[in-house]
């Protein structure tokens, strides 16, 4: 008697413990593996939205992309701003994060809210004010002519160069500090033992960073490595706001062009931009992988 | 006496640190106290580089109610980022709460799956969603707005790492005095937890608040404007108000930036939380 009760609690609880986790996990099913399946069969058909039908060669939207010009742009400048980018934001990032953990520097917090205020604006926001700083008339230009650097106004964000740069410069504005953040953290559980056995062997300040700090940070390392690959396939906001994908192309993301084929103007293409997205899902899922694989090999 | 040349001369060695990390420091703000310059500023001025505070804010301010309607988009950039949040935190902390202290295999695999998600691009699901939510007729409502970020792996991480500072203790104890599973939640573990509320909370918030690629794509009606959709309409124009437009940005960023100085402390706690 007294046992079988005991059972019944047991399986109130259990249920109890599938019920709480239901709603979300469902939420999770609905909003993110249905629509990928879903997108997944998109991809293999063709035709306008209200009719679509299978494509013929059931493959065609893939290999279309093969030839479109614009795509391989944009996925060449996507990943011009990953091989950039990341690795200098990253870089300053464990960099800032060395210095503000030194117990002798004062105003640490204050440096520290500074640095990481950029992270308090949203992504259309700080795309407009660099889009205005960088505007043909605009503050950067009168710095640069009142310090007798350039003779005329530079078009920054009417040339190709330039214009990637200076989408380059506000990714690095934006994230560094939030990466910081990471790495402060990282740091910090970082024992001091380990510093002071490290500087008994006799090892110098860049040494010890080198090969204390950095294998200890590992794990925080690939984690900001992933997020900002992951985030770097993702541009959107900087792309159709900061420079409109422009000049002629020169500086789209990938799911601007995307977004563009599925929802711009025109024609929506909901097969091909389908086809476009899956192989953005491919390239975080290969790249994460690599990166947690190269990150993962221990000395 | 002989501690205070060592403690000079240590300051004296972070020189370079102190250079460094104030021209980091100004770079990081500069722009930002540029908007609330240029945003009190006349185009001209802007577009000439004037980088002190002017006097044509109350101009400004006209000109950007004349042009949109400002407090609508702000009065909806809340009520959905509330509500975004607060449908976020009850699902996600029930489901990390019941993924940590409930757990066994099948949870903990059904857990492995549901990080996947993580990977799934927005730009992937986009077409599918948002052909779903034309299909249920919920185009411009609250409710296309927050569906897809209710449930997210990252949250449902968050609450479940900190779900291990929940001891099992009370647990059983709460169930010998008789409260319901469900009662538990809710009167023992949500007290013990709000500092992991509130961090989960300033990030989800600053996060819809934020959003943009959906919202412009769900909420296409005036009425249901946000206020990033709003101030990138501003800026497509063929001559732009740059005072006007900064002001626009200002009020957009405001509430975040408020935020942010007053919780700082969550919002760091937010964004690393799942990182422990």
């Amino acid at each position: 008697m007294n046992k079988k009760r005991g059972f019944g609690l047991l399986a109130k609880q259990k249920a109890a413990g599938w019920a709480f986790l239901t709603p979300a996990s469902l939420l999770i099913f609905a909003m993110s593996f249905y629509p990928m399946v879903r997108a997944f069969i998109t991809s293999l058909q063709t035709g306008p939205a209200a009719k679509l039908k299978w494509a013929e060669p059931i493959f065609k939207n893939y290999t279309r992309m093969v030839n479109d010009k614009v795509f391989l742009t944009a996925m060449g400048n996507t990943f011009l701003y990953l091989a950039i980018q990341v690795p200098i934001m990253l870089i300053l990032a464990i960099l800032l994060a060395q210095l503000l953990n030194n117990k002798d520097l004062k105003f640490r917090g204050l440096y520290r809210t500074l640095i990481f205020l950029p992270c308090a604006t949203s992504l259309v926001s700080y795309s407009l004010i660099f889009k205005t700083l960088f505007a043909r008339e605009g503050l950067i230009n009168s710095i640069l002519m009142g310090l007798g650097i350039i003779q005329e106004n530079v078009n920054w964000l009417g040339t190709s160069t330039t214009a990637k740069a200076v989408i380059i410069i506000a990714l690095l504005w934006r994230w560094t500090g939030y990466n910081m953040v990471f790495f402060l953290a990282g740091l910090q559980n970082i024992e001091y033992s380990v510093y002071e056995a490290a500087s008994i062997d006799g090892a110098n300040g860049w040494k010890t960073f080198w090969h204390v700090t950095v294998p200890l940070l590992r794990p925080v390392i690939v984690m900001t490595g992933i997020m900002s690959i992951n985030g770097t396939l993702q541009l959107f906001d900087e792309s159709v706001n900061l420079t409109s994908g422009g000049p002629a192309n020169a500086t789209i993301t990938m799911s601007h062009y995307i977004y563009n084929n599925a929802l711009g103007q025109g024609v929506a293409n909901f097969g091909y931009a389908s086809a476009l997205s899956f192989i953005v899902f491919i390239l975080v899922g290969i790249l994460a992988f690599i990166n947690l694989k190269v990150g993962d090999t221990r000395d | 006496m002989s501690r205070k040349p060592a403690v000079s001369h240590i300051q004296r060695k972070l020189i370079p640190s102190y250079i460094f990390l104030t021209i980091v420091a100004f770079l990081s703000v500069f722009p930002l106290y540029w908007m609330f310059t240029a945003a009190t500023n006349t185009s001209v001025e802007v577009a000439r580089g004037k980088i002190w505070f002017g006097t044509n804010l109350v101009e400004n301010y006209k000109n950007l109610i004349a042009t949109d309607n400002l407090w609508q988009a702000m009065g909806n950039s809340f009520f959905y980022a509330v509500v975004q949040t607060l449908a976020a935190l009850l699902v996600c902390s029930l489901a990390g709460y019941g993924f940590e202290l409930y757990h066994d295999k099948g949870k903990d695999k059904l857990f492995a799956i549901l990080l996947l998600a993580m990977m799934v691009p927005q730009v992937a699901t986009l077409i599918p969603l948002f052909t779903m939510v034309s299909q249920l007729k919920l185009l411009n409502t609250v409710w296309a707005f927050i569906i897809p970020g209710i449930s997210t792996p990252f949250l449902i991480m968050m609450f479940r790492q900190n779900s291990r500072n929940f001891p099992i203790d009370t647990l059983e104890a709460s169930r010998i005095d008789g409260l319901s599973e469900i009662g538990i939640f809710f009167r023992m573990y949500f007290p013990m937890m709000k500092s992991t509320y509130a961090a989960a909370a300033v990030i989800t918030f600053m996060g819809a608040w934020n959003s943009y690629m959906w919202p412009r794509t769900v909420m296409k009606g005036n009425s249901v404007k946000t206020m990033p959709i709003l101030v990138a309409n501003m800026s497509n124009g063929y001559t732009v108000d740059y005072g006007m437009l900064m002001l626009g940005v200002l009020f957009a960023s405001l509430p975040t930036i408020l935020i942010f100085f007053i919780l700082q402390k969550q919002f760091a706690e937010g964004i690393t939380g799942s990182v422990k």
